[in-house]
C-alpha cells in the first residue's frame, strides 16, 4: 500500500490496487446481472467471456472502466457486445417514479385486466429480427410496450414491473461491482451460504470489530469458511501486521475467497499459514517443517470456488493470476508470535469443537486480547462460554445474534422488505485475561 | 488503542505503565475509564485501589483493593471505549458501527467525513478503521462537543487520526477542501437531507455514503434526495439479541416399566406406589434470549455517488 502520512497527500496517493476506483486487466470483479439475479467472480482479460441466457459477452469492454460502471448487453452485426451504458434505465425510471410523487394517488386499477397470452402480439422471431437491424434492447422494450394491449390499462406499479421483466429478458444489465469483504460476503450468502457458514455480512462485521482488527495487529484466525474471514481480515490489515490462518493435522482449509479480492503483494504477503501444533509447540521438529511446505505447494493451485460452482457461466480464462496469499509463516514470525501473542482471535470452524479449540487456542493470545467466535448453532457456544467462565479464561463473555432488516422507502411505499434473512449465525465474544497461576 | 502504537500494544511483555489507559471492568456491565496515575486511588463499592499497585502488572490482570475486592484492568479497544465514553450525546452502538464500517468499506488509507461527531462513538471505529494512513475528518457544530471530543481522542491516542472541526454542516456542508476527495462520508444529524448535496460534492466517484437517522420520516426525506446523485440506496435495520447461558440442574426419572404412564412423571411421583422415582438430577448448559433489548437505534441508509 502506498502510504503518505498526511491526509491530503494519501487521499490523491491511494490509488493503489485495492482502493482502485477503475479495473485494470488481470483485475478481479464481481459482476451483478439484472439487479442480483446473478452475481459473477471474473477476472477480466481480453479473452475473458460472460455467458447471459445462451450468449457469450467478452469482458474486454470492461478493462479500464471504473467501478460502479453499468453494462447493457446488446446485439451488434458482430455479434453480443456488452456496452457501457453511462446511467442505468433502472435508475432512471426509478427517479421518474419518485419525482412524479403521484403513486398514492393512482387511478388506474387491475379490475379489467385478463391473464392470458394474448395480450402481447410481437413474436420472438419478430423480436429477432429488428435484432438483426440493429435495433437496441432498449427499443425492443418500447416496441413490446408499444404493442402490449394491456401496458395502458395496467397500474404504474405494474407498468414499471412488466417493464423491469421486459428489460432484463431483452437488456440485460450488468454492473460491475468492487470485489471487497462486503460484496463478496453478500454474494456468497446469497449465492452459496453453505460454502461461508451462512456467515452473514453484518455477523462478519461484527467479528471484525468485536476482535479488534486494525492494521498492525497481528490476528489469528480458524478459518472454516473458504478464507472470506482471512480476506476480510487482511483487508482491514492493509499490508502490515499479520493475519495467521491457521488449521489443524497436515492440510489447510481452502482459502480460496482470498484470491477474489484485488490484493496487492503488500497485502498477501501479510496472510500466513501455520498448522495449529506449529503454534502450540515450544520447538518445531524438522520432520514437520519438511511436511508443511510440501502442502502448500499443492494448495495454492485450486481455483475461484464460486465461478466453478456457477455452471451457467463459464468463467473467464486467467491471464494474470493473482498474488499468492497464505505462504507458510516463517519460523521467525511463529517465535515472535509466540514471544508477544496475538493481538486478537477469530474463529469460524464449524466442523471443530468450540470449546477444545478455544481452549488450546486462548494461552496464544495476549493478555487482554479480544476474541470473537462464530457458529451457526448455538449450543457450542454456550458450552464453551460456560467452560471460559469456570477456567476464568476470560471475562465480558456475551453470546450475540446479530439481526438485520432491509426496508423499501418510497413515497407512501415505506415499509420492511417481504423477504429477510432470518438467520445469519451467532457470535460468542469476550477478553482473554491473565491466567489466575 | 490501536495496535499501530507500537510501543504501546498488547503483548506479553508489555505491562501497566503511569499514564496508560485503562478499561476497569467490574462486571460486564459495569465497567470505567481510567488514566493510571502513580499517586491516585480508585474507589469504589469494593474498596480503595491504589493505582500504584497496577503499575508493572500485565493487562488483563486482577487487581484487588485494601478489602480485598477486585477488578480487572483491561486494555482499551474501541468497541470498551463505547461502553464506558461519557455520553454527552445519544451515541452509536457497536452493531450499528460495526455494519457502518464494513458497508462504507472503509479500509486502511482512507479519507473519511463524518458530522455530526457528537460523544465521538463512531468516530473512534472510524479511526481504527483508517489507520494507519488515512484520517477522519470529523464536524460538530457545537463548540464544547467538538473539544471535549478532541479531548478524548486525544486520551485514546487517536488524536493523529482524527481531526474534528466546528462547523454547521447542515448550513454550510463540508469544507471545499475535500471536493472530490472523501471515500466515505458518514451523517448523523437531525435533517441529513440538507447536507447530502455536499455530500456528493466531496465523495470520489463510486464513494460510499451512510446517513444514521431515528425516524423513519428523515430516511423517507433523505432518500428523496439521494435520488439525484446517488444509486445502490439501501435501507437497513441493524440490531443483536444476547444470549444467557446457564447451567441448569434438573431430575431425570427411571420408569419401573409401566410405560403408559411415561407421559406424567410429575405426577407419577406424587403417588406412594413407587412405579417413577428420580434417581439422579443431570446438568445441562443452556442459552436462551435475555429478556430485555434494544429495541431500536436508527435506520442506516446506504449509498453510492453515480
Ligand atoms: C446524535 S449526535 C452524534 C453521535 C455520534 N454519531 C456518536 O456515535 O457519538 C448528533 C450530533 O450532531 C450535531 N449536529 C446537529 N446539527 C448539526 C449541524 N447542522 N452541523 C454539525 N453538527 C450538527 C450535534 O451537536 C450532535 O453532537
Amino acid at each position: 500500500m502506498s502510504s503518505s502520512t498526511t491526509s491530503e497527500n494519501n487521499a490523491t496517493s491511494s490509488n493503489n490496487m485495492m482502493n482502485g476506483r477503475k479495473t485494470w486487466e488481470g483485475c478481479s470483479v464481481l459482476l451483478d446481472i439484472n439487479d442480483g439475479d446473478r452475481l459473477v467472480f471474473a477476472r477480466l482479460s481480453n479473452d475473458a467471456k460472460l455467458k447471459i441466457g445462451n450468449k457469450n459477452y467478452s469482458l474486454q469492454p470492461l478493462i479500464g472502466c471504473a467501478f460502479g460502471s453499468v453494462f447493457q448487453a446488446e446485439s451488434g452485426p458482430q455479434g453480443p457486445f456488452l456496452f457501457h451504458s453511462l446511467t442505468s434505465s433502472l435508475q432512471g425510471n426509478n427517479t421518474e417514479e419518485i419525482k412524479d410523487g403521484q403513486v398514492n394517488v393512482e387511478s388506474r386499477d387491475n379490475r379489467a385486466l385478463m391473464d392470458n397470452n394474448t395480450a402481447q402480439s410481437l413474436t420472438g422471431d419478430d423480436i429477432e429480427a429488428m435484432r438483426r437491424q440493429g435495433a437496441r434492447g432498449n427499443e425492443i422494450i418500447e416496441a413490446l410496450i408499444a404493442d402490449s394491449a394491456t401496458f395502458e390499462r395496467k397500474t404504474s406499479f405494474s407498468q414499471e414491473k412488466y417493464r423491469l421483466k421486459k428489460q432484463k429478458k431483452y437488456a440485460p444489465k450488468v454492473l460491475m461491482r468492487r470485489p471487497v469483504a462486503r460484496s463478496i460476503c453478500e454474494a456468497y450468502f446469497k449465492k452459496y451460504p453453505t460454502k461461508i457458514g451462512f456467515l452473514r455480512v453484518d455477523t462478519l462485521s461484527l467479528l471484525l470489530s468485536m476482535a479488534n482488527v486494525s492494521s498492525n495487529s497481528d490476528v489469528l484466525v480458524v478459518d472454516m469458511v473458504g478464507g472470506l474471514i482471512t480476506g476480510a481480515v487482511a483487508e482491514r490489515l492493509g499490508g502490515t501486521g499479520f493475519v495467521c490462518n491457521s488449521y489443524l493435522g497436515k492440510s489447510p482449509y481452502s482459502m480460496d475467497i482470498v484470491r477474489i479480492f484485488n490484493f496487492s503483494d503488500e497485502i498477501c504477503k501479510r496472510i500466513l499459514r501455520s498448522p495449529i501444533s506449529n503454534l502450540l509447540s515450544q520447538k518445531e521438529s524438522p520432520e514437520q517443517i519438511l511436511q508443511d511446505a510440501n502442502v502448500c505447494n499443492v494448495e495454492s493451485q485450486s481455483n475461484d470456488q464460486m465461478e466453478n460452482t456457477d455452471n451457467t457461466n463459464i468463467p473467464a480464462k486467467r491471464v494474470c493470476k493473482a498474488a499468492k496469499a497464505g505462504e507458510k509463516a516463517p519460523q521467525e514470525i511463529i517465535d515472535s508470535w509466540k514471544e508477544n501473542g496475538f493481538s486478537s482471535l477469530i474463529i469460524a470452524a464449524p466442523e471443530m469443537d468450540t470449546w477444545t479449540l478455544v481452549k488450546d487456542l486462548l494461552p496464544l493470545l495476549s493478555n487482554s486480547a479480544p476474541f470473537a467466535i462464530y457458529h451457526q448453532y448455538l449450543q457450542p457456544l454456550a458450552t464453551c462460554m460456560h467452560n471460559l467462565q469456570l477456567e476464568k479464561m476470560a471475562i465480558g463473555l456475551q453470546i450475540s445474534e446479530p439481526w438485520l432488516r432491509e426496508y423499501q422507502v418510497l413515497p407512501s411505499r415505506t415499509h420492511p422488505c417481504m423477504q429477510m434473512s432470518a438467520f445469519g449465525g451467532y457470535i460468542l465474544t469476550g477478553t482473554k485475561i491473565c491466567s489466575s497461576s | 488503542m490501536l495496535a499501530n502504537d507500537l510501543e504501546k500494544r498488547i503483548s506479553f511483555k508489555r505491562s501497566i505503565s503511569n499514564g496508560d489507559l485503562v478499561i476497569v471492568y467490574e462486571k460486564h456491565d459495569s465497567m470505567k475509564a481510567v488514566t493510571v496515575s502513580e499517586g491516585s486511588v480508585l474507589q469504589n463499592r469494593f474498596g480503595v485501589f491504589k493505582h500504584s499497585d497496577w503499575i508493572g502488572n500485565p493487562f488483563g490482570s486482577k487487581v484487588f483493593s485494601n478489602k480485598g475486592g477486585f477488578v480487572y484492568l483491561l486494555a482499551p479497544t474501541p468497541e470498551l471505549w463505547t461502553l464506558v465514553l461519557s455520553h454527552r450525546t445519544q451515541i452509536l452502538y457497536i452493531a450499528d458501527i460495526s455494519f457502518v464500517i464494513m458497508y462504507l468499506e472503509i479500509v486502511p488509507g482512507c479519507l473519511v467525513l463524518e458530522s455530526g461527531t457528537g460523544s465521538g462513538s463512531l468516530t473512534t471505529s472510524l479511526a481504527r478503521a483508517v489507520a494507519p494512513t488515512g484520517h477522519v475528518y470529523t464536524f460538530d457544530f457545537h463548540d464544547q462537543r467538538a473539544g471535549s471530543a478532541r479531548d478524548d481522542f486525544e486520551r485514546t491516542g487517536l488524536s493523529s487520526l482524527i481531526s474534528v472541526g466546528v462547523r454547521d454542516i447542515q448550513g454550510e456542508g463540508f469544507p471545499d477542501e475535500f471536493t472530490g476527495l472523501a471515500d466515505s462520508v458518514f451523517l448523523d444529524l437531525p435533517q441529513p437531507w440538507l447536507a447530502i448535496p455536499s455530500v456528493a460534492k466531496m465523495l470520489k466517484q463510486d464513494g460510499t455514503l451512510c446517513s444514521f437517522s431515528p425516524c423513519i420520516e428523515q430516511v423517507q426525506r433523505s432518500c428523496e434526495t439521494l435520488q439525484t446523485c446517488f444509486t445502490d440506496i439501501r435501507t437497513f435495520e441493524v440490531l443483536l439479541r444476547t444470549y444467557e447461558v446457564r447451567e441448569e440442574k434438573m431430575g431425570t426419572f427411571h420408569g419401573d416399566g409401566n410405560d403408559s404412564n411415561v407421559s406424567l412423571p410429575c405426577k407419577r411421583r406424587q403417588c406412594s406406589d413407587g412405579s417413577y422415582v428420580v434417581s439422579t438430577t443431570i446438568s445441562s448448559v443452556m442459552a436462551r434470549p435475555c429478556g430485555e433489548a434494544r429495541g431500536h437505534t436508527g435506520y442506516l441508509t446506504f449509498a453510492r455517488l453515480k
